[in-house]
């Protein structure tokens, strides 16, 4: 009987030992890349379009670059910031990956940049989390983003709704947490500069279901109603609204009025026609980049979107960007990827949607689309590019320093008198 | 016949711990496994396994000793993480800032109380009733800290969480947090075996069995079962306080319903009979979690992860310990006609 026992603890001593050492063993001429998107969870479908958008970009390299192969590595988190860690480290620590792209959600962005400043030798690029701190305070070095945060992406929205659209009083609806209060900070920010005034502003849980408490407060007196929700969140608050009799106009964050909302059925339809928004693309940009772009990702994955996403675009930028990077060092990041990181710092390239560049803190400096709900000519609703912003930076074209006095984002910053 | 019995008092038959060979060779493979594997293996799947193992081992003392399924056991341990990181040090400026010597003790008996305010609740209830007020307790609690700002911190919550610098040793690295994880377990796993020997735990194992005969024949049953509340409250406690140090971080996720459910998948997996169940449970989930999109180069891997617990659970209700007694059961019956013939 005890020998027997020990016989079995060997051999899963052996077993174990096997699989650990499986796991660091490295070729040299290939790279790994290591992709993290939240897979599971209710952000599922946007991580899966993540996913395309990184797959396309290696598709257009042929999965290659500086002359050797890459290896795609996947991993999931479902949007929480311990979850996204956990796959962080695996692919780091167990896969042996010295580049990787992700996260996506905004929290997942400031947990995975904590981590990089502990992986010296490993390059991140942001998939598409826009939470403004992940790279404008306490940045680690190693940290790349070729997207814009969620303040970037309401650039231009504030100047347009007050001066063409008129609306001198608001009150804003948000999901609270960090990256609608980076929106509802990039929006307020002009608007109260130029005299806009907020009578209120609501915060709801993510995955809210009953409005009616926040639509009965919601004053008569009020020009406009700012609503930074995303997905089902934003359908259910529309739908409540209009059924409420709700007659405000609305002015929309950067996934408030996308394809979820536009394309749904109900009456609410009528009602976000000439919705103004503002984001890091547009669906029905007429320039050849973007339709290029869109072509590819229809070809490529027939099965996707009828569009890509902005996720699928932000982690085709970010993947895009480190293929690029490594190009230039001839996939050479044995030097702990210092050279790799020059390359990146100074890279400024073109994108489906304009010219990239970064600024000194590693974050993206790039095009910002102003948008407007019309219907199309088949009774489609879409956004219509009002106004192409060029080259926003982080401060959103404000002195840096001033910009960093505001302090971090959060529910009543900026106070907006 | 005097004379038989009289060598029979000689011999008194002790409720003997029987610590037997094969046993102290696990012990010894957990105390060199990290020598012999890289940071990855020793941290997040060797110490994570053992931390879950101890939040899911509360849950097993509960539902195998005393019949009651908690659902709010990983609530407990979360009380513990934030309270750790309200009484101590943080990176949101929002801590009190307390040194640890305070705030470990202090944590532990705040989610001791809490677990023992969730049993003296639910105790009049039974069965499915249990598992439907823990879960709003569970519910309640991840609802109060995502939307309390003044206290919890929201959405965000408290990272730049980490042990205190004990003995001038970096308590985080690999190493040293790997047996510190150890430790701590192996002293809930005897705590938790040595309670089910005890007058208190056979007490407990009669309520489960036939509560009004326990208290016709003059037990507390009430009593008996908060007792078994705090108790279990203190393992998921401190398994909560090493999670939160692990994570480096707390928020509402680290609470919500996803990770009280995975505890209960744990502890139904490794198997409620044996305190083992837990940590067997918990090393198979970890490899999953780690592993499975490995496996499936999918948007599938969940499915993997869902079957391999569907198949556990069909093959043997009593789950991965039921396996295991199957298995020696089998190989008994095989080995069984051998030994007669030795006289065993």
């Amino acid at each position: 009987m005890e020998d027997k026992c020990s016989r079995r603890m060997l051999l899963i001593a052996a077993v174990a030992a096997g699989v650990a050492a499986g796991g660091t063993a490295l070729a040299e001429d290939t790279i790994k890349l290591g992709a993290l998107a939240t897979l599971e969870g209710a952000f599922a479908v946007l991580g899966e379009d993540s996913m395309r958008g990184v797959e396309l970009a290696l598709q257009e390299h042929n999965y290659t670059a500086g002359g050797k192969k890459i290896e795609l590595i996947k991993a999931s988190s479902d949007a929480s910031p311990d979850s996204a860690i956990r796959a962080t480290r695996k692919l780091v620590e167990n896969d042996g990956v010295k580049v990787m792209v992700g996260p996506l959600s905004g929290s997942e962005g400031l947990a995975v940049k904590d981590y990089a400043k502990t992986q010296p030798t490993v390059t991140f690029v942001n998939g598409t989390s826009a939470a403004q701190d992940t790279t404008l305070r306490d940045p680690a070095p190693n940290f790349f983003r070729f997207s814009t945060d969620g303040a970037q992406w309401m650039a231009g929205l504030g100047e347009y709704v007050y001066n063409v659209k008129g609306h001198k009083r608001i009150v804003t609806v948000a999901e609270d947490y960090s990256f609608p209060y980076t929106q509802v900070l990039g929006f307020l920010l002009p608007y109260c500069e130029l005299g806009g005034k907020v009578v209120d502003r609501f915060w709801v849980p993510i995955g809210n279901k009953d409005y009616s408490s926040i639509i009965a407060s919601i004053p008569d007196d009020i020009d406009a109603i700012y609503v930074a929700l995303g997905g089902a969140d934003a359908v259910n608050f529309l739908t409540q609204y209009e059924q409420a009799g709700g007659e405000a106009p609305l002015i929309g964050g950067s996934i408030t009025v996308d394809q979820t909302v536009l394309g749904s059925k109900g009456r609410q339809r009528a009602f976000v026609k000439g919705t103004p928004s503002a984001g890091p693309i547009s669906d029905t940009w007429d320039d050849p980049r973007w339709k290029k772009f869109v072509a590819a990702y229809k070809k490529a994955f027939p099965k996707g979107f009828p569009s890509p996403s902005l996720f699928a675009h932000g982690y085709y930028i970010n993947t895009k960007a480190m293929l690029l990077g490594l190009d230039k060092v001839k996939g050479d990041v044995s030097d702990g990827g210092k050279k790799l990181r020059a390359a990146l710092t100074s890279l400024e390239f073109e994108t489906p949607t304009g010219t990239v560049k970064l600024d000194q803190n590693r974050n993206a400096v790039a095009d910002i689309f102003l948008t407007e709900v019309v219907e199309g000519p088949d009774g489609n609703l879409l956004n219509k590019v009002v106004k192409v912003i060029p080259q926003v930076d982080q401060a959103m074209g404000m002195d840096r320093k001033k910009f960093l006095a505001l302090g971090p984002v959060g529910r009543n910053n900026p106070a907006c008198n | 016949m005097t004379i038989s019995s009289a060598s029979d008092l000689e011999q008194p038959r002790l409720p003997s711990l029987p610590v037997k060979p094969w046993q102290i060779l696990v012990l010894l493979l957990l105390i060199v496994y990290p020598l012999m594997v890289p940071d990855f293996w020793r941290l997040q799947v060797g110490a994570y396994a053992l931390i879950l193992g101890v939040i899911a081992l509360s849950l097993t003392f509960l539902a195998g000793y005393g019949g009651m399924v908690s659902l709010a056991q990983m609530t407990v341990a979360g009380v513990a993480g934030y309270a750790v990181a309200i009484f101590g040090v943080n990176s949101a400026a929002l801590g009190l800032g307390w040194p640890w010597w305070v705030t470990i003790p202090l944590s532990l008996a705040v989610a001791t109380l809490f677990a023992t305010l969730t049993g003296w609740l639910s105790v009049r209830t039974a069965g499915i009733y249990t598992i439907m007020i823990t879960l709003a307790i569970a519910v309640a609690f991840f609802y109060l800290v995502r939307q309390n700002y003044v206290i919890f911190n929201g959405f965000t919550g408290f990272a730049g969480l980490a042990p205190p610098p004990v003995f001038g040793l970096d308590w985080r690295a690999p190493l040293p947090f790997y047996y510190l994880s150890l430790g701590v377990a192996g002293i809930c796993f005897a705590a938790v075996v040595y309670m089910s020997r005890s007058t208190m735990g056979v007490a407990l194992q009669g309520i489960r069995d036939n509560p009004r005969r326990m208290a016709a024949l003059g037990f507390n049953v009430r009593a008996h079962r908060i007792a078994a509340y705090a108790l279990a409250g203190l393992i998921a406690a401190l398994g909560g306080i090493l999670l939160v140090w692990f994570n480096g971080r707390i928020s509402p996720g680290s609470v919500g319903v996803d990770r009280v459910i995975d505890i209960l998948v744990i502890a139904v997996i490794g198997g409620l009979r044996h305190p083992t169940g837990a940590f067997l449970g918990a090393i198979v989930f970890v490899l999953l979690e780690n592993f499975a999109i490995d496996l499936i180069d999918r948007e599938r891997f969940n499915t993997v992860i869902g079957i391999a617990f569907l198949a556990i659970v069909f093959f043997s209700p009593d789950g991965l310990l039921g396996l295991w007694d199957k298995a020696s059961r089998a190989s008994r019956t095989l080995a069984g006609a051998t030994k007669d013939w030795n006289g065993r």
